[in-house]
């Protein structure tokens, strides 16, 4: 964590299915501590990106370096407990469990109770407190003994985002947290987002431009599989190929 | 919901305090009831009975592991149960050859420790896999062992089984295990350790991550957990569980055939689960209770018992997928808020016409059957002490009646019964709010 190498590099990075190249060639390095957005058009790979950082999908070529460790190919779970975790842009919990096993099972291994089976559950105190604090900040505490596959879809989404931050990582992706939410839930969705990534790193998938330049520090745009700029939000707006490309309809 | 709302302030949701009161209170009650039953019910084939219940308690239970905690469907579970009850029957052979100083009471964990290390064998294989690939990879699991019992002669002692005594090893405090009551209590000893112990697993960090693989195995792995080592942790203590369970059959048979590791063994017990309803710690205890009835009380007044058997199963699977513990626990918001009283007549409503249309079918059963296998009796037979003809187009006539009828009835009755719950489960709910 002390190392100065930036949270994430990504060189070279390319996906393809069979003959589709989805990724053509990504390079991309988020500094430690930025709050970093990634816009384009639909199908322009930034899931499949996610995809490849995260551990879903295994690259096909190039890198992906955190804190300057290669972790290309490597499964989820590793990635995850080196401290990456992330949200997903079609709601991903444990449908059956109420919502504090859900956040529960999510603090467990960062809380180093890895596959214990001597342990009673209920007396780890410590687990407790950060399940208790996470339905806080995600503001679902009064939902806590409700099966999460019964909450609304901003409460899943909310949820959502607690499960990712409760392993309480230092890099966070967050793929399209406030898609399908209303005017009011976004705001609290950014207000939530601000105050836990306080002291993070973030990656976010984005497509509400509000949403966009009001949380990052820098904004990357995706295109064809290629990042074809990756800027402040003021010279992203003032760029004519990403106007060209992407946002010239949808902030004008 | 109701928990919060109820005292204005969340407070702490994890809800131990009362509960852990009220959990020591059902274990008390489990304890005593396991150690009274043998003087209520003390006939030669109650005990019996209960013995195999209690085995099955195990096994179902240990199969839930799989089934209802992990989300793995499972078709060769009964090779840990048969195992863990060759190598028992080997251990109590070679103890009695050698004088070994070791009670009988200390036998079982042969077949847990048996159940172990093939479950760690087989799960190293099988858990890599999950869903239908699973299942298959334990169907052949299932075969592979179950067939390999009657090739290797000198290990499964081929069609005749291995049999020993179980009297002839150390006697601790003078208990020989000769009656069968001792042996109960030896079962039920092991019976209530093994229901402890898996329940406490279920409580337990890794218990919870069974049941979020069971929920969504691919978000596991970005809480930071390998879903392989989940499964196969479950696995190898499922076999642990399982070998205790075939370990006790052992000795209360004094024989293990290959039988024991059958696939009609390995379809029974997930039938058991089943019925018993796999969402709920009480389910496969509640069936191992019943199927285990059922066999003995069934197959004694009728042939075709197994046939019923399958009826049940199906029933069960297509009217109440959650099984009966679930059913029972659809209930209890209802008997909280004391709405229960609403219901119950509806419930008792739909059950009369049920219970006509179940005897309009096992009517035609029994007259099938009658028939075709007892044929040398000719058509004379009796059902529910009536004595008529089976060839008569008048019985046929009146099973039919029956069953259409009383399955016409329960349709309309059920639909009733269940708005009968709905609007009280409503009304259950609306007076917590208000409170």
């Amino acid at each position: 964590m002390t190392s100065s190498a930036p949270a994430l590099v990504l060189s070279g990075l390319r996906k393809s299915f069979g003959s589709l190249e989805i990724i053509r060639g990504v390079d991309l390095a988020v500094p430690t501590g930025e709050r970093h957005a990634i816009i384009g058009p639909n199908g322009a790979g930034k899931s499949t990106l996610f995809h490849l950082i995260s551990g879903h999908y295994r690259p096909s070529a190039g890198s992906v370096r955190m804190r300057g460790e290669e972790i290309g190919g490597m499964a989820p779970q590793l990635i995850n407990r080196r401290g990456l975790s992330r949200s997903f842009q079609i709601t991903n919990v444990f449908p059956r469990l109420s919502v504090w096993e859900n956040v529960r099972c999510a603090t467990l291994w960062a809380l180093g109770y890895r596959y214990s089976f001597w342990r009673s559950v209920d007396r780890l105190a410590d687990a407790r407190d950060r399940t208790e604090q996470i339905l806080t900040e995600i503001n679902l505490l009064d939902r806590w003994d409700m099966p999460a596959g019964l909450l609304t879809y901003a409460e899943q989404r909310a949820l959502e985002i607690g499960l990712t931050i409760a392993g309480n990582a230092d890099i966070l992706l967050l793929d399209e947290p406030t898609a399908g939410m209303s005017h009011a839930e976004t705001d609290r969705m950014v207000e939530l987002i601000r105050q836990v990534t306080e002291g993070r790193t973030l990656v976010m998938i984005e497509h509400d431009m509000g949403v966009v330049f009001d949380l990052a520090d820098r904004i990357s745009v995706l295109v064809y599989g290629e990042v074809i700029a990756s800027d402040t939000p003021k010279r992203i707006k003032a760029n004519a190929a990403v106007q060209q490309a992407y946002l010239g309809t949808e902030v004008a | 919901m109701s928990k919060t709302t109820q005292n204005g302030a969340p407070g702490r949701p994890s809800g131990q305090g009362s509960g852990l009161v009220a959990t020591a209170a059902i274990w008390i009650a489990v304890a005593v009831v396991l150690a009274v039953l043998p003087q209520v019910f003390s006939s030669g084939l109650a005990i019996s009975t209960m013995c195999l219940m209690e085995i099955m308690i195990i096994f179902a239970l240990s199969y839930n592991m799989l089934l209802g905690q992990t989300g793995l469907l499972s078709f060769g579970h009964a090779v840990f149960f048969g195992l863990g009850g060759y190598l028992t029957a080997h251990a109590m052979n070679a103890a009695r050859g050698e004088h070994a100083p070791l009670p009988l009471e200390v036998f079982p964990l042969v077949g847990g420790a048996t159940g172990l290390v093939f479950g760690i064998l087989f799960g190293a294989v099988a858990t890599r896999r999950s869903g239908t690939a699973f299942a298959m990879i334990t169907l052949g699991i299932a075969e592979l062992v179950s067939s390999s019992a009657l090739i290797l002669r000198h290990a499964f002692g081929g069609e005749e089984g291995v049999a020993f005594d179980r009297t002839r090893v150390l006697h601790l405090f003078g208990i020989s295990f000769g009656p069968q009551e001792q042996v109960y209590y030896l079962i039920a000893g092991w019976c209530f350790l093994s229901m402890g112990g898996m329940y406490a697993i279920t409580r337990t960090p890794f218990g919870r991550i069974c049941n979020a693989v069971r929920d969504n195995p691919d978000r596991t792995g970005f809480i930071g957990y390998n879903t392989t080592t989940v499964r196969f942790l479950a696995f190898s203590m499922a076999g642990l569980f399982a070998g205790i369970a075939g370990g006790l059959a052992a000795l209360n048979f004094e024989i293990v055939t290959s039988s024991a590791m059958g696939a009609a063994q390995s379809g029974t017990v997930v039938l058991m689960t089943f019925i018993g309803g796999v969402g709920n710690f009480a389910g496969p205890i509640i069936g191992a209770i019943l199927v285990t009835y059922l066999q003995v009380m069934l197959s004694d007044i009728t042939g075709a018992w197994q046939l019923y058997f399958g009826l049940l199963f199906m029933g069960m699977v297509m009217f109440a997928p959650t099984g009966i513990a679930g059913l029972l626990a659809m209930q209890m918001p209802l008997v909280r808020a004391g709405q229960f009283h609403r219901v119950l007549p509806w419930y008792v409503l739909a059950l009369v016409p049920g219970l006509i249309a179940i005897t309009g079918v096992s009517m035609m059963v029994e007259m099938c059957f009658h028939l075709t296998v007892n044929t040398a009796d000719g058509p004379q037979m009796s059902f529910a002490h009536v004595a008529f003809d089976a060839n008569s187009p008048l019985a046929w006539a009146v099973a039919a009646v029956l069953l259409a009828g009383g399955f016409w009835l329960f349709r309309r009755a059920g639909r009733k019964a269940l708005d009968a719950y709905g609007s009280a489960l409503e009304k259950a709910r609306s007076g917590r709010a208000g409170r």
